[in-house]
């Protein structure tokens, strides 16, 4: 399995047509993540961070070039079959969270397994309850969105990303709404994730949450400017760290 | 996505909104309530008055005398029916039973007491025609007929007014001008009927008798109507067209000329009032639907609403995996069920009403089977229309625009 690529991308564009100009969003993008990398993209405002993290989730599609996830070109996909590809191989992991208000966390994470008719109720329950115990909320499967802090909400929306065991996990600003400490639990669970296994692309323009990942791509004006791999950091230790200097703060 | 999920995922989505929920199915409560309120007192009072008319005898028939024109010229008095009439209906195929009648507005007295009525003359099958019922005593015979007889069968009305409430009239006199009655029979008590007629305020004597004693009659051979009665409900309209070929013979009436008498049967007044309700009930219902349009548009705004309202929860669905189809067949179920639940409530409360009203309006209680199959159809109908638009506007989304929208 190690060094399968999940995801393949050659010579991509995305044009947006604003009024009569022309916006290369994405400009020539060639990249390949392989199974089991942690990639943080990152980049200045309007990079095209976002755009590129739609299209590798299959909710945009690229003006031109070519996009193979898994081994499924992507353009030949009808709108359908993206949802479907959508539904079993990708999670995603938003910056406001995105759960459903007044619905509890276990009902939330079971959501997109609703959209599979191959997974009955009963396995449904199992692999949400699986997923939350994976975040660390076994004990807060009951609880409504605003009967939780922020990390558990973001908690809660990894759980579902990863409840349907996708080839690979994306989150957009995943830490973007939430404080420092709270950002370093998530990455703790990320890194726990990519321990076991997962694919992660992760789109930060936080340069420290960038060193917990294991390889970094920069973009500038819709192209890569550098892609390399770094030696990952720990995120446990810097929470652990960091806690130590609130302590000290305090005192 | 199966259809248990879709529904599941529906009924989560509106039990997420209760209240709104609520408010938006009431349009639709109302308006099938209302539907079903005046389909059932509609229908009600048809068969009330159905069993009206049959109580009055559903074979009966009656024949009136017409004023006839001949060539511009009236030759005809209007008076005729007679004893010749009479004697001929009396030996036909259709026709079970045959009276006269003959009537004479009076002064009915006894003792110091008077009430104002009239008498009617008639002859003993006119119990049978009219299918009253005798409560003591007798009716008049054929020999009391043929003898002109000074005897009378009253209602419980004139009971009540000459002799008070409980008395036993039977063999006492009234007199009519006079002329002394002797009371030989009670009617049994038929209260009012459709119209608010009491039935029971009548005096029945003997026709000959009117036409030989009371002097104020001009018309002492003929008849003011003759009632029948057909040998069955089916057979009336047999026996009218036997009736007409009889007294178009008897009056020597040419072929081409018209009638000059008229023929009613019940089965006529029946099917003419029956249409009659029938247009009232349709054009009440046509009224109260207007209230289930606007229930239906109720229901547009309110997922409309919530279309816009839910954007980013759309977003999400499309973003895990949910197609076009099935956000478009989550937001159409919502709103069906939203009319459907909307709808069972209306015709619980609608029977409700219904059977209330026509208790305080003394019908019958007609639960309308149609009426309520109708209307479960119409809300489902309403729920798809009226919902297919604001869930066609979600199935469009796009799903990177609704994810961002604040
Ligand atoms: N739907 C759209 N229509 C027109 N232009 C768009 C659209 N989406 C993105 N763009 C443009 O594409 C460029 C890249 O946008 P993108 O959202 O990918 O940036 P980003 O790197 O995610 O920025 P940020 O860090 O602020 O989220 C921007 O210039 C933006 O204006
Ligand atoms: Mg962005």
């Amino acid at each position: 399995m190690e060094n399968q690529e999940v995801i393949q991308i050659r010579d991509l564009h995305r044009d947006f047509q604003v009024g009569s100009e022309t916006v290369h969003a994405l400009n020539g993008i060639n990249l390949k993540i392989f199974q089991g990398e942690f990639v943080s993209i990152m980049g200045t405002s309007g990079s095209g961070k976002s755009t590129l993290l739609n299209i590798l989730g299959c909710l945009d599609t690229p003006t031109s070039g070519e996009y193979i996830i898994h081994g499924t070109s992507v353009s030949t996909l009808n709108k359908n079959q993206l949802s479907e590809l959508r539904n079993r191989r990708i999670g995603f992991v938003f910056q406001n969270y995105n759960l459903l208000p007044r619905t509890s966390a276990l009902d939330n994470v079971q959501l997109p397994l609703m959209y599979n008719p191959d997974i009955s109720s009963k396995e449904r329950k199992e692999r949400a309850l699986h997923a939350l115990e994976a975040v660390k909320l076994a004990d807060r499967i009951h609880h409504q969105p605003n009967q939780l802090s922020g990390g558990q909400q973001q908690r809660v929306a990894i759980a579902r990303a990863i409840v349907n065991d996708p080839v690979i996990l994306l989150a957009d600003e995943a830490t973007g709404n939430l404080d420092t400490r709270t950002s370093y639990e998530i990455m703790t669970l990320f890194q726990e994730l990519h321990s076991k296994g997962k694919t992660i692309a992760f789109v930060t323009h936080e340069p420290d949450i960038a060193t917990f990942t294991t390889r970094t791509v920069k973009l500038r004006d819709g192209k890569i400017i550098l892609d390399e791999n770094i030696t990952q950091q720990s995120a446990a230790t810097a929470l652990a760290e960091y806690e130590k200097n609130m302590k000290h703060d305090q005192i | 996505m199966g259809i248990i999920n879709l529904i599941k995922i529906s009924i989560t989505a509106l039990l997420r909104n209760k209240g709104r929920a609520f408010l938006t199915m009431l349009g639709i409560i109302i308006g099938i309530a209302s539907v079903i309120v005046m389909v059932s007192l509609g229908q009600s009072s048809t068969q009330n008055v159905r069993s009206e008319l049959s109580s009055m005898g559903s074979n009966m028939i009656m024949i009136m005398p017409e004023r006839q024109m001949r060539g511009g010229v009236d030759v005809g008095s209007g008076n005729s029916l007679t004893q010749k009439d009479l004697k001929s209906l009396q030996n036909t195929k259709y026709v079970r039973y045959v009276s006269p009648s003959v009537s004479s507005q009076a002064q009915l007295v006894f003792g110091s007491k008077n009430h104002s009525g009239s008498l009617q003359g008639v002859s003993p099958d006119y119990l049978e025609i009219r299918k009253y019922g005798m409560a003591s005593g007798i009716m008049f015979t054929d020999e009391h007929v043929r003898s002109n007889a000074k005897v009378c069968v009253i209602g419980q009305t004139i009971v009540d007014e000459l002799f008070g409430s409980g008395a036993d009239p039977i063999g006492k006199s009234i007199r009519c001008g006079r002329v002394p009655l002797k009371v030989i029979g009670v009617l049994e008590s038929k209260g009012q009927n459709q119209m608010g007629q009491d039935q029971d305020d009548i005096v029945l004597v003997p026709y000959t008798t009117i036409q030989t004693r009371f002097a104020g009659n001009k018309n002492r051979n003929n008849f003011n109507m003759i009632f029948a009665s057909a040998t069955s409900e089916e057979e009336s309209e047999l026996a009218a067209t036997e009736i007409t070929y009889i007294l178009r013979n008897n009056h020597n009436i040419k072929e081409g000329d018209e009638d000059d008498f008229d023929i009613r049967t019940q089965q006529e007044l029946l099917s003419t009032i029956s249409s009659i309700t029938e247009v009232l009930t349709l054009l009440l219902s046509a009224i109260a639907s207007i209230s289930l349009i606007v229930g239906g548009i109720g229901i547009m705004n309110i997922m409309y609403v919530t279309v816009t309202e839910r954007t980013r929860e759309i977003g999400l669905r499309m973003a895990i995996g949910a197609k076009q189809r099935d956000v478009m067949l989550q937001f159409l179920s919502e709103s069906v069920i939203l009319s459907l639940i909307g709808g069972i409530i209306g015709i619980f409360f609608g029977l409700i009403i219904a059977y209330v009203a026509s208790k305080f309006m003394n019908l019958p209680y007609v639960v309308s089977q149609s009426a309520i199959g109708i209307s479960f159809l119409v809300c489902a109908a309403t729920g798809v229309f009226f919902g297919w638009y604001p869930a066609r506007k979600a199935a469009n989304m796009d799903p990177i625009s609704a994810l961002r929208y604040e």
